[in-house]
């Protein structure tokens, strides 16, 4: 019993979490400015890691785990080098 | 697909709640990031769901895997360090990217630079 309140709590933070990236695409999408844009690929990443993170739970294992840090690192990655690609108009000088 | 791991009554009641606090608490901050009309108001809301919606469903990831492998499994801290860390550093350089970038066009949203031959922030 408690288990299949636990499997309708889960599902329900995934599709919460779901609409979460789906705020953060629109912005992509639709932002006036290319910070924007920048911004809303920020929200998106972090949401994607929670929802990875989320399917490690659910499904018990902690093979997710390390994707969850990978997509955290890649994300951190991209956002600075787009911010500072905003700021100079290059990535390395 | 709904399933869920088998976990005793208090593991369960801990798991879900944190999970949907930080699921929620994402969400809300996703909104404020699609509501908010500028993009100097916009920049706050996505550390919502970065900060507490992210220590939330960590919180809960500890727990769940600690009573499935029946010892304390903490690795989720690494990604709380590292995402608490990194978050300021990446929406600091992008503020400033696009304060830069507003000033440059003399857009009349921001303030003018006071020091004009000061190095450029």
């Amino acid at each position: 019993m408690s288990t299949l309140i636990l499997a309708l709590v889960i599902t329900t933070a995934q599709i919460l979490l779901a609409l979460a990236m789906g705020c953060a695409a629109w912005r992509i999408l639709r932002g006036p400015r290319a910070q924007d844009r920048v911004l809303g690929m920020d929200g998106l990443y972090i949401a994607g890691m929670l929802l990875l993170l989320i399917y490690g739970i659910q499904t018990g294992r902690t093979l997710f785990f390390e994707g969850a840090v990978v997509i955290a690192l890649l994300g951190f990655t991209g956002t600075v080098a787009l911010a500072k690609f905003l700021m100079r108009g290059e990535v390395i000088e | 697909m709904i399933q869920a791991p088998d976990l005793p009554l208090w593991a369960a009641i801990a798991v879900g709640l944190f999970v949907l606090l930080g699921a929620s608490i994402t969400l809300i901050g996703a909104l404020g990031l699609l509501r908010l009309d500028n993009f100097y108001d916009r920049i706050h809301p996505p550390t919502l769901g970065s900060t507490l919606g992210t220590g939330c469903i960590l919180i809960a990831s500890m727990i769940c895997f600690s009573v499935l492998h029946t010892r304390p499994m903490v690795h989720e801290i690494l990604i709380a360090i590292f995402v608490t860390l990194t978050t300021p550093i990446t929406l600091m350089l992008l503020a400033r990217a696009a304060l830069y970038r507003d000033r440059a066009e003399g857009s009349p949203i921001v303030p003018a630079d006071l020091e004009p031959n000061g190095e450029e922030g």
